[in-house]
């Protein structure tokens, strides 16, 4: 089933084509490797898949949602992390994620085991966000997202900033999360863990998509 | 239809609680906002040579001045909430109507307003020597003006939010929209303190009409303007 489909997207940012006529698409289950160097248009395509910037010309379709016209529709059924953790710094992982579910509507029950999942602490929990290193706000953004369990996954430099336990937990998580069914799409423009993940790995440069590879 | 309604309440409540324990924790509200409003008083006393009978009957006019101060800056302070680390994408990924954030979001401000008018009042009777005539229009006034300005400060916060230099645009758009807000306050505490003959109740209709206007313009306009931000 398809997850994600683009035909010919173009995202202005103001006036400057972010994305310019790009082609691609992704299959539930599949775990796609986006790979461009900076200003690729990776991360614009993401937010572009999440339902956050507006399609100015072009088609997309994700899960079933019109880009165009039902972007509230696709926001309820994607995670994304981004480069930011989308956290509140002065509340702590728990009340984060708790919000995250009630506001989503979605049972806060997991979150406790969500944060297990991601490896972090129990002693951490109650810490105000901001006062957690990079590595670990990471973690607790990658938990909101288990939280939540999407239908598609759009995860922006997923191994940036972890330790290399870190970096093999989210790897399993994304694996475990195609086995089930989901479509997960990682943009990263340096080699790294997310090659072995990835079933096919797509080329962007300039705001298009160059190469498209299994 | 009354399930819609309860859970809108719900979201309401969800996002105001939210942005309330972040005030609590940050300590902004009650570590620098109160006492920037309550200095705010004391230099207006200054300013006006500690003259009784003057500070007296610039008592509503002054307190209200001081409102609008804090109005710019809790609502900067609720704008920075949504932007810091891109905090605010988690209410617009969570599907939640944006008229229930908006309706938290202004909620939040409205307490922290109230709040801080609750210092003021006693503030200006000790300062200025003022002295209520009608308690109860006094209260009235306090909480219509000071949702109409959490209404309608939300609502240009998200204007502005995605704006470079908001903090500094802020309080151009916004110290103009809310100054029907400053002339009814201030005529309703006229009456309440007994320093004008004025029908108070009929400048808190003023304050309710404001207030129902910029809610319903905020409901509508939230959504898209979270998007743009």
């Amino acid at each position: 089933m398809s997850a994600v489909r683009l035909e010919g997207a173009v995202v202005l940012l103001g006036r400057f084509p972010a994305l310019a006529g790009a082609d691609f698409a992704v299959d539930s289950g599949e775990v796609v490797l986006v790979r461009g160097p900076n200003g690729a248009g990776k991360s614009t395509m993401l937010h572009l898949c999440a339902g956050l910037l507006p399609l100015s010309e072009g088609r997309g379709e994700v899960l079933g949602s019109d880009l165009g016209s039902d972007r509230a529709a696709v926001r309820r059924r994607v995670g994304l992390l981004g480069h930011d953790t989308a956290l509140y710094g002065e509340l702590s992982a728990v009340e984060n994620l708790d919000l995250w579910a009630r506001a989503s509507r979605v049972d806060a029950v997991g979150v406790p085991g969500a944060l297990r999942r991601l490896g972090v602490p129990e002693r951490l929990w109650a810490f105000p966000s901001a006062r957690l290193s990079a590595g670990q706000r990471r973690r607790v953004a990658l938990a909101a997202i288990v939280v939540r369990r999407p239908e598609l996954w759009l995860l922006d430099e997923p191994h940036a900033g972890l330790d290399s336990e870190g970096r093999e937990l989210v790897s399993g998580l994304m694996s475990k999360a195609a086995a089930a069914g989901a479509a997960v799409v990682l943009a990263s423009h340096e080699p790294g863990p997310a090659d072995d993940l990835a079933t096919r790995t797509v080329t962007m440069a300039g705001g298009t998509v160059r190469a498209d590879a299994a | 239809m009354w399930r819609d309604l309860r859970l809108l309440a719900g979201d309401i409540g969800l996002v105001a609680a939210k942005d309330l324990r972040i005030e609590w924790r940050a300590r902004t509200t009650l570590g620098q906002v109160v006492p920037f409003a309550l200095l705010v008083l004391v230099l207006f006393g200054f300013a006006l040579n500690a003259n009784r009978p003057t500070l007296e009957l610039a008592t509503p006019g002054l307190l209200w001045m001081t409102v609008l101060f804090v109005t710019v800056v809790a609502v900067q302070r609720s704008v920075a909430v949504e932007s810091t680390d891109g905090a605010g994408r988690m209410l617009l990924l969570s599907g939640m109507a944006p008229a229930a954030a908006f309706g938290g979001k202004a909620l939040a401000v409205a307490v922290q307003l109230l709040a801080v008018a609750v210092v003021l009042l006693p503030g200006v009777v000790l300062l200025y020597g003022a002295e209520f005539e009608s308690l109860l229009l006094a209260v009235v006034t306090s909480i219509a003006a000071t949702a109409g300005l959490a209404a309608a400060g939300s609502l240009l916060g998200a204007v502005v939010a995605g704006v470079r230099a908001h903090q500094t645009v802020l309080p151009i758009l916004l110290l103009p929209v809310v100054a029907p807000v400053l002339i009814a306050a201030t005529r309703a505490f006229e009456d309440a303190l007994g320093t004008a003959a004025v029908n108070g109740w009929s400048w808190v209709g003023l304050l309710a009409g404001f207030t129902a206007a910029n809610v319903a313009l905020g409901a509508v306009a939230y959504g898209p303007l979270m998007e743009e931000a």
